[in-house]
């Protein structure tokens, strides 16, 4: 189209009014979804920033407040201990969910016997509604006649209020959302295993390197384009995942175990403040563009991608 | 290492599978067994479907069955209605601002409407719809997932294809009926099991958008259903949790080669 047009004026035009034309369709077509976009996305992220730097009185007329709000969550501790807790969380369930991961996709991608049986087992936890995971969980952790206390009861030890107990109420959330994740983060490693040429471990072989020399000079630094997108994807995750602190804890004992997007619903929902809501979700919107700035501005221009 | 397997490692890898299993296979022994045996493991246990007919009796899960299922339809269709036509555009229009429209578009991916709550809720509040189903659907709707998805796949349509039908006189939209569409039958396949597992599965946002019975999803249901406290005993909560997951773990079982496929294709970038 651009070679006619640059041959004579006639065709110029043409090719302009097809220009115009595509670009009517084109936003046409676009229209439902932008939309819908822009009313629950970038709407509300623009409206969350405006709302923050506002309080609503109580008889609905808002006042600016300027920065007053972030000054009061600089010096809310629960805030800072849902972010401690965040980090935690985080640092709990991301590397040992993605290891797990490779090691249940190493195994099921090879010619073990029972290997349908295995993929089905290590994948279940992640078809299940979280809630559902919450409840049954919660019988595991349940002092005296949960399954965990029952155990110990074998070896003599009493009973134990694991989610009742500030210090071991993470760990325990951590192991569950482990458990629910790994299988997930195992799909991605398999269908990148699954692409990889078998030359290179049959050269490796030949050669007579080990297999877990293998793995680690050549499987893995090939992964690395999956576990980078895993990695994300668990990051985002541990900002989402709080439907099961509705059952199981409540953010509690003490807020041990809150997260930074529960406590925006707690704020919003149950104390009905939705200015200092919007506080909050600003900086979870911060933490959230800082992961995707570092993934497409710095990650992907530094990993190799097949 | 595709081949042989070390036994230590076989060993390995069933204890990790059962250990994966032994919560699901908790919650369903709680089920089918007396409340006595809820957390004793006898062999001899009489099994019983009594727990399931008292969590029926409990709570309206028939009408929680059919909010949900009438949810995940009405999220599906939505979003492969506004998906394929926006992929349709990015994929086959060239037009101005078509970069920075997809760049907006992907940052759903990290924005997603779970974390917007607030504002979403105002917005479901002034448009008069708290406590319906669409109040649930409304902001998953256009899905950035599903628009990238389909782009993806729109872009490898070979163009000859295209070149004919628009030989015969096709317009924009019955060429993508008719050619685009049945080419990303495996995608649409794919994003629909991502879909209806996440939207059946969701919670936290129908939690906070509906308050009776008459829109609230399985999810919701259950847990409003009771925690052990409000003297509902274990049988009858694990009986209510696998009521709640049944649907999609059947679907699971009977389809879990193209479940993990899709699951597989999906995720890929």
């Amino acid at each position: 189209m651009t070679d006619l047009a640059a041959s004579s004026p006639i065709p110029e035009r043409r090719a302009r009014s097809q220009a115009w034309w595509n670009a009517v369709n084109a936003w046409l077509l676009l229209l439902p979804a932008a939309v819908l976009l822009v009313a629950f996305t970038h709407w509300p992220i623009l409206a969350t920033i405006r709302h923050s730097l506002f309080i609503t009185k109580r008889n609905g007329s808002e006042v600016f407040v300027g920065t007053d709000s972030y000054r009061a969550m600089a010096a809310d501790p629960i805030f800072w201990k849902a972010l401690v807790n965040n980090f935690w969380f985080a640092l709990g369930t991301i590397p040992t969910s993605i290891a797990l991961a490779l090691i249940m996709a190493v195994w099921v991608n090879r010619n073990m016997r029972g290997r349908g049986f295995l993929r089905l087992a290590y994948f279940t936890p992640t078809v299940l509604p979280m809630i559902a995971v919450a409840n049954i969980w919660l019988f595991f952790y349940t002092p005296d006649y949960g399954a965990l206390d029952q155990l110990r009861g074998l070896f003599g030890l009493g009973g134990w209020n694991w989610l009742g107990d500030p210090s071991t109420v993470m760990g325990c959330l951590i192991v569950m959302v482990i458990w629910k994740e790994a299988g997930f983060f195992m799909i991605f490693y398999l269908a990148a295993l699954q692409q990889l040429s078998p030359d290179l471990e049959e050269a490796a072989s030949i050669e007579g390197a080990s297999r877990w020399y293998t793995f680690r000079r050549i499987t893995f630094p090939l992964l690395m384009p999956t576990t980078l997108f895993v990695a994300i994807n668990a990051v985002i995750n541990s900002f989402k995942l709080v439907d099961h602190l509705v059952i199981m804890t409540k953010g509690g004992p003490n807020n041990a175990s809150t997260l930074l997007l529960y406590y925006i619903y707690e704020v919003a929902f149950t104390f009905q403040d939705s200015s200092y809501a919007a506080t909050l979700t600003v900086v979870l919107l911060m933490l959230l563009s800082g992961i995707a700035l570092l993934k497409f501005g710095y990650l992907d221009r530094r990993i190799h991608y097949q | 290492m595709r081949g042989r397997t070390h036994p230590v490692e076989a060993v390995a890898a069933w204890l990790l599978a059962l250990i994966w299993l032994a919560p699901l296979a908790y919650a369903l022994w709680s089920a089918l067994h007396p409340a006595a045996y809820a957390t004793s493991f006898s062999l001899s246990a009489p099994w019983t479907l009594e727990n399931f007919a008292r969590a029926w009796k409990q709570a309206p899960f028939a009408r929680y069955y059919l909010n949900t299922i009438v949810l995940v339809t009405f999220v599906l269709v939505g979003q492969l209605i506004l998906s394929t036509l926006a992929a349709y555009a990015f994929a086959r229009f060239k037009f101005k601002g078509s970069g920075i429209a997809f760049a907006l578009v992907l940052l759903q991916l990290m924005i997603m409407p779970d974390v917007l709550i607030v504002e979403n809720y105002r917005a479901i509040a002034r448009l008069g719809l708290l406590d319906t189903i669409p109040a649930i659907a409304l902001p998953y709707l256009a899905s950035a997932f599903g628009i990238f998805l389909l782009r993806q796949t729109f872009k490898s349509v070979p163009q000859e294809l295209v070149e004919a039908a628009r030989v015969e006189g096709a317009g924009p939209l019955v060429i993508l009926w008719r050619v685009y569409v049945p080419l990303a039958r495996p995608t649409y396949v794919a994003f629909g099991l991502v879909s209806v597992s996440y939207h059946w599965n969701n919670f936290l946002w129908p939690l906070i958008v509906t308050n009776s019975v008459e829109a609230r999803p399985l999810t919701v249901g259950l847990a409003v259903f009771g925690a052990p406290e409000t003297g509902v005993d274990w049988s009858v909560i694990t009986a209510a949790t696998v009521m709640t997951m049944a649907p999609l773990l059947i679907a699971f079982l009977l389809f879990q080669r193209q479940f993990v496929q899709s699951f597989m294709r999906a995720g890929i970038r």
